[in-house]
């Protein structure tokens, strides 16, 4: 296998970690993209310790739209040719936490919605100029349904996975694949200190989103019963899924 | 998951649970006032890792690797990196971890702290001997790099510390060049436990990586009868370093009823196990992984002990004598109803550590894993301490929940020089029992 050139955004987050490592292991380049610059390094040096054959960083606040145009040249200047480019970065609160206030709701929605669509829709364009590449766009389950207990956090998911879906049409001809990965909730600091089902590892759930990428496959539900779950989520009449407690 | 020791007894209620990714998070993590320890993937077997009532510091995701140069072999990782994932990196690489113990789901900090050693002791010594440095953080908030000629107090004292001098940061180790992941293994069938000394002995002037298990549960002549386990890396050969299709771990799901592992069901297995291998000796050429790590493929086998849990005991005794004192140390145990697997027996070399507090030394060592049956047991062991005392040996902290703390001060020499290393704001379960006692 000839070694990929990745461009990750969120560079820092578990998971997005847990998936470079397993390309690090093949020798891979890196363009990495994050806010705190320190971790940053700490996760550029990881993966050249782990065979990285190239890993250089960006930092930014991903919130600054102003400033993705810059991103996107940064990336595809760095690594000249880009195979896979990875959206990684998020934010969750507790809903409750944002009930009663308007402005940490929009937040929720400007980094995990419209910087997650902006970036794709750079990077779309940028991997058209190319003609190749896979574009991977983590989302969740969450995004599914909405639900009392993390809806805006979900509305912003569900945003970005039907907007992937549309990318996914449009550049299906093209010969350049749209991943959409909706995982389950992932044992990583994002979710440390709440009490929820069915918690995956993320090692687990990396080793999918590779799996993936490489198969070229549309939609990753991971771990893999969160399909099935999700269906029958889906399927309950809206009156009654608002008053079961989940 | 609450945090428990491997040997899941005893139980401890944690108040405070920090789980740390970045450097910052650890420095925040030892704020506050209660009491903190370090904890890597809790596979110590009694509390030396627990700190009940006050605070823990979890550092399984504090693993970065920080550089690792394949030329020389010198690698530095963020403490809570575990040898298993460590081993996913430099195998491929013709590299490994230069002493191993029996399971590679332990942190770089725990192997530091407990100075854990494995089947090369009589070849070279601890896991302490290999680190060229780490960085000690402590709670007023110094940061020392450590090392055989930096800050050599806290160097000699952090090394089999038991995580009570600071928290260990990051850990560079020098590693041991391997050509192939296979293993040339030998097995040799002995009738006895004074047939088990000579033939390690005599293996181990030619033999990288030797140890011994036994059976405890035979009487008379054949006590300690069992089978010698030698090996070494292969040549280039068949020097394949690429990890073969892993197979699937299985799992325990669900703490095992007593019976499970009773008297009988281990006298049985231990009978079984002893004549599976016919031939007096067998020779295979094997993955490293069952050769180091048999029992890390069943995840979770310590639940087979059930809820109350399973104690291990570890304790080195002199050459001098050796298997009569071992002996002694069964036989009490046997008659304090303890029902152990196979016992592990093997020979430490003469290789000093750099801490102040390693627990090995010059001798042989034996270990035996005994469902927690009570109070007889726990007087068989007090007994068995007695007996590794008289001889001048001493019990591993890293395996222990119950010697009395005299006892164990006893058997260390250094331990009031140990004791001025000490942050004021690290403790253990562990570390009260014996100092407070």
């Amino acid at each position: 296998m000839s070694s990929k050139s990745i461009v990750i955004i969120g560079a820092t987050s578990a998971i997005a970690h847990g998936v470079a490592k397993l390309y690090a292991k093949d020798k891979a380049r890196f363009a990495l993209v994050a806010r705190n610059a320190q971790n940053l390094d700490v996760i550029a040096n990881d993966l050249r310790s782990r065979g990285a054959s190239h890993a250089s960083t960006f930092i930014a606040d991903l919130k600054d739209i102003a400033r993705h145009d810059e991103i996107v040249r940064f990336a595809m200047s760095d690594l000249g040719r880009v195979d896979i480019v990875i959206l990684a970065h998020g934010l969750l609160k507790d809903q409750t936490e944002i009930d009663n206030d308007v402005d940490a709701t929009l937040e929720i929605f400007e980094v995990n919605a419209t910087s997650m669509i902006s970036l794709a829709h750079r990077f779309g364009c940028a991997l058209e100029k190319q003609g190749s590449g896979t574009l991977v766009g983590l989302s969740s389950v969450a995004g599914e349904r909405g639900r009392r207990a993390l809806y805006a956090y979900g509305a912003a998911k569900s945003a970005v996975s039907e907007f992937l879906s549309g990318m996914r049409g449009r550049y299906l001809p093209l010969g350049i694949n749209v991943l959409t990965v909706k995982p389950g909730p992932v044992d990583t600091p994002m979710t440390a200190g709440r009490t929820l089902p069915l918690l995956a590892n993320v090692d687990k759930v990396s080793l999918d989103i590779r799996k993936a990428i490489d198969t070229r496959k549309h939609v990753l539900y991971t771990p893999g019963i969160w399909r099935v779950v999700m269906a029958i989520m889906r399927s309950i009449p809206e009156g009654i899924f608002q008053r079961m407690k989940i | 998951m609450p945090a428990m020791s491997w040997g899941r007894y005893p139980r401890a209620q944690h108040t405070r649970e920090e789980t740390p990714e970045w450097r910052q998070q650890l420095v925040r993590a030892m704020s506050g006032h209660d009491t903190f320890l370090a904890f890597g993937l809790g596979r110590s077997y009694g509390d030396v890792c627990l700190n009940d009532g006050a605070g823990l510091v979890r550092m399984h995701r504090f693993s970065h690797i920080l550089s690792f140069d394949t030329t020389t072999g010198v690698l530095r990782a963020e403490a809570g990196l575990s040898i298993a994932e460590m081993l996913s990196v430099i195998i491929p690489a013709g590299w490994f971890t230069p002493v191993t113990p029996g399971t590679k789901f332990v942190t770089l900090g725990g192997a530091v702290a407990n100075d854990v050693h494995g089947k090369n002791h009589h070849k070279v010594g601890t896991f302490g001997r290999h680190v060229r440095a780490f960085e000690l953080m402590r709670s007023d908030g110094t940061v020392m790099v450590c090392s055989p000629t930096q800050h050599v107090d806290q160097y000699r004292a952090t090394i089999g510390g038991m995580g009570l001098t600071g928290i260990i940061t990051w850990v560079e180790l020098q590693l041991t060049p391997i050509a192939s992941r296979m293993v040339e293994e030998q097995s040799i069938k002995a009738r006895s436990l004074q047939e088990v000394v000579e033939l390690t002995e005599e293996a181990d002037a030619d033999w990288d990586y030797t140890v011994s298990w036994i059976d405890v549960m035979a009487s008379g002549g054949s006590l300690g009868k069992g089978i010698l386990l030698r090996g070494r890396f292969s040549d280039a050969a068949d020097g394949s370093l690429a990890s073969p299709q892993s197979s699937q771990l299985l799992r325990v799901p669900f703490d095992a009823p007593s019976w499970v592992l009773s008297r009988p069901t281990i006298k049985a297995f231990n009978t079984l196990w002893y004549n599976k291998q016919l031939a007096r000796e067998h020779r295979r050429h094997v993955d490293l992984e069952p050769f180091f790590y048999p029992l890390d493929a069943i995840g979770n086998w310590n639940r087979l002990y059930g809820t109350r849990g399973m104690l291990q005991y570890q304790c080195v005794v002199p050459m001098q004598n050796g298997v009569a004192t071992m002996k002694s140390i069964i036989g009490e145990l046997q008659r304090g109803a303890g029902a152990s697997f196979l016992a592990v027996v093997k020979k430490f070399g003469s290789h000093t550590s750099p801490g102040l507090m390693s627990f090995p030394q010059p001798g042989l060592t034996l270990t035996l894993d005994m469902p927690n049956s009570g109070r007889r047991l726990f007087a068989a062991l007090d007994r068995c301490d007695d007996i590794v005392a008289s001889v001048g040996g001493r019990v591993y902290a890293a395996k222990d929940a119950r010697i009395r703390g005299d006892r164990f001060i006893s058997m260390y020499e250094n331990y009031s020089e140990f004791v001025q290393y000490i942050d004021p704001r690290c403790s253990s379960s562990f570390w009260r029992r014996i100092h407070n006692s």
